[in-house]
């Protein structure tokens, strides 16, 4: 199986079954033997509040990148719609870095089908879908197998072991677009449409899945669900941070010594984590800078690194903790050429709905790409950081957000290498005269 | 236009998985599946694909232009995505991007004459703790080299 070599320090919550190295994906009959589905048998006793409530007392937020707090997303939706309820699961993962849903549904898929059981159970839905990005065909395989099982053991299907409550649950590919991660543009892709956002409000809670009241969670934030209904909120919230609940899944990529996938209490030293799971900068190199969670979360520098890993003190440093993917940069790092290639991505990835994002992304790609070829101008510097300025907020979707964070902080915090490769270009070429657009 | 026994097993169950009268929604799995038996998204499968989900012809060729693994060229037996997004260009992802280019004489979206391989670059693709990372169909292959590159070319050759 896909995984690295575990680590002693971690924290195993969501991965407690997996075991290194292994072989197969945990199939029915071993997850039944390690406590699986007890937590949903447990929550068919529950009212429906009850679950919501631990699940709020957690202090679980969001695992794809926004970090909301889960319960208050599932205590929107009014149970007494006389609509379909439905679970949706957001296994599109794609934020440059991210590679955690796949070790969790690869290793332990049935984890996945029980958090939406119990998801399903506390809003009253009948239905979920499983929205998986296309080049994950093997993991479709995986977890179609699993649910099957699923319904052999009667944990899917009607009458819910014995419960009179009906549960179906089913895969649903995606066919390559980042933009589909974004859960209103997923929405869409499940009825069959162009990834395009929607307006919001209204939310998936309200009108998410084909009209109806929806609940739109990351993998990694459903995996979570069983442990916390199992051994309740409180022990859930008290491995984290204050509502910072719980574990999660980072992933470590870049120049490090022992890049990988790892489970670690949410508030954990971003140094040490570095230090201790990454084993350091690779090459006895130093550290130049760090993209704490995804290509759209802003860049640390390595003296804004020593501080707690959780959604809230991540803010306060001016990043965002995002989908779990630290990207970890040394000494040598062109950042020119990485404000480049991030845009790239971005403007790759545009749905091209909103004119902001669809030409603004362009553009900075344009002017990026210029200044990484040495053939830019020095206005362009400034230019990048005001079109990006422009864009921020002005989109129906957080991607032109996404483009334009990353984008400011690099120039802000990096702008003498930027000054450097461009002074460096024109001691070979001078600058050249501007010429009129319009000549009079 | 028929399709495998599985292939049609499944379709008829797809449709079943959306709410009465949004059978829509089996669209993009539906269009990605077949291509995977037809090699390509053709007139007749567009056709066909409308037909069975009472969907109008444009419809489908809509979600055509937006997802990029949907494709109506021809491309190669084995078609090598190599990422060369951040976590993966950090450590040499470009470089093998460029490798691969030169050892099979094409560029992005092309394929070799005899029909065998075909490259595309492509964005992350969540393999990034485990980069360079690339994708040959629907297989991954991790932590590749230049070297470990070559030496999967020539074992997809030889399967031939």
């Amino acid at each position: 199986m896909l995984f690295n070599e575990p680590h002693p320090l971690e924290v195993k919550v969501l991965t407690k079954r997996f075991e290194y190295p292994q072989k197969d994906p945990i199939w029915i009959d071993e997850f039944l033997a390690k406590e699986g589905y007890a937590a949903f048998r447990k929550a068919l006793e529950m009212p429906p509040d009850d679950i919501i409530g631990e699940v709020k007392k957690s202090a679980l937020r969001g695992r794809g990148g926004a970090g909301f707090p889960t319960g208050l997303k599932w205590g929107f939706v009014d149970r007494s719609s006389p609509k379909p309820k439905y679970i949706v699961v957001n296994a599109d993962e794609g934020e440059p870095g991210t590679c955690k849903d796949r070790v969790l549904m690869e290793n332990d898929p049935h984890m996945l089908i029980e958090g939406c059981l119990i998801a399903g159970r506390a809003i009253n839905a009948n239905r979920g879908w499983i929205y998986i990005r296309g080049e994950y065909r093997y993991l479709i395989d995986i977890l179609d197998r699993a649910i099957q099982q699923a319904y052999e053991r009667g944990y899917l299907g009607e009458n819910v072991q014995g419960s009179g409550w009906t549960f179906h649950l089913s895969t649903h590919t995606g066919a390559g677009s980042y933009e589909c991660g974004e859960e209103s543009a997923l929405l869409e892709s499940l009825e069959g449409k162009r990834g395009n956002p929607r307006l919001k409000p209204p939310f998936p809670a309200t009108s998410g899945a084909f009209q109806c009241p929806t609940i739109v969670n990351n993998v990694e934030t459903y995996c979570a669900v069983p442990s916390i209904i199992l051994n309740g909120g409180e022990w859930y919230a008290g491995l984290g941070t204050p509502k910072n609940g719980g574990t999660r899944m980072v992933c470590l990529s870049g120049h490090l010594n022992r890049p990988g996938v790892y489970e670690v209490p949410l508030g954990y030293n971003l140094k040490q984590l570095i230090e201790e799971f990454g084993g350091g900068v690779w090459k006895g190199r130093r550290l130049k800078a760090v993209i704490p969670g995804g290509s759209s979360s802003p860049i640390l520098t390595a003296d804004e690194i020593d501080i707690p890993a959780d959604y809230d003190s991540l803010a306060k440093a001016g990043s965002m903790l995002g989908s779990g993917a630290t990207m970890v940069l040394d000494e040598t790092t062109d950042m020119v050429k990485l404000a480049h290639r991030v845009m790239k991505f971005y403007a790759h990835e545009s749905c091209g709905w909103c004119i902001p994002c669809r030409e603004g992304t362009a553009w900075l790609e344009k002017m990026l790409r210029r200044l990484d070829e040495g053939i830019g101008v020095a206005r362009d510097i400034d230019m990048v950081g005001q079109l990006s300025h422009s864009m921020l907020g002005r989109t129906f979707c957080a991607l032109g957000d996404a483009a334009a964070m990353p984008t400011i902080s690099i120039v802000e915090k990096f702008r003498h290498e930027f000054e450097a490769k461009l002074a460096a270009a024109q001691s070979f070429a001078p600058e050249p005269e501007t010429q009129p657009l319009v000549v009079l | 236009m028929t399709f495998s026994p599985e292939l049609e097993a499944r379709f008829e169950k797809m449709i079943g998985l959306y709410p009465p009268g949004r059978q829509k929604g089996a669209l993009i799995p539906m269009l990605l599946y077949a291509q995977d038996e037809t090699g390509r998204i053709t007139d007749e499968l567009i056709e066909e694909v409308s037909k069975r989900l009472s969907v109008n012809k444009v419809e489908v060729e809509e979600v055509l232009g937006y997802y990029t693994m949907l494709h109506r060229e021809p491309r190669g037996r084995h078609h090598l995505q190599i990422c060369t997004n951040v976590s993966c260009m950090l450590v040499g992802g470009e470089e093998l991007w460029h490798h691969a280019c030169h050892k099979l004489g094409i560029g992005n979206k092309q394929t070799t004459a005899d029909g065998q391989f075909s490259l595309e670059e492509v964005e992350c693709i969540g393999a990034c703790s485990w980069a360079p990372a690339m994708i040959d169909n629907y297989d991954f292959h991790l932590r590749v080299t230049p070297e470990s590159f070559d030496a999967l070319i020539e074992s997809l050759r030889q399967k031939q």
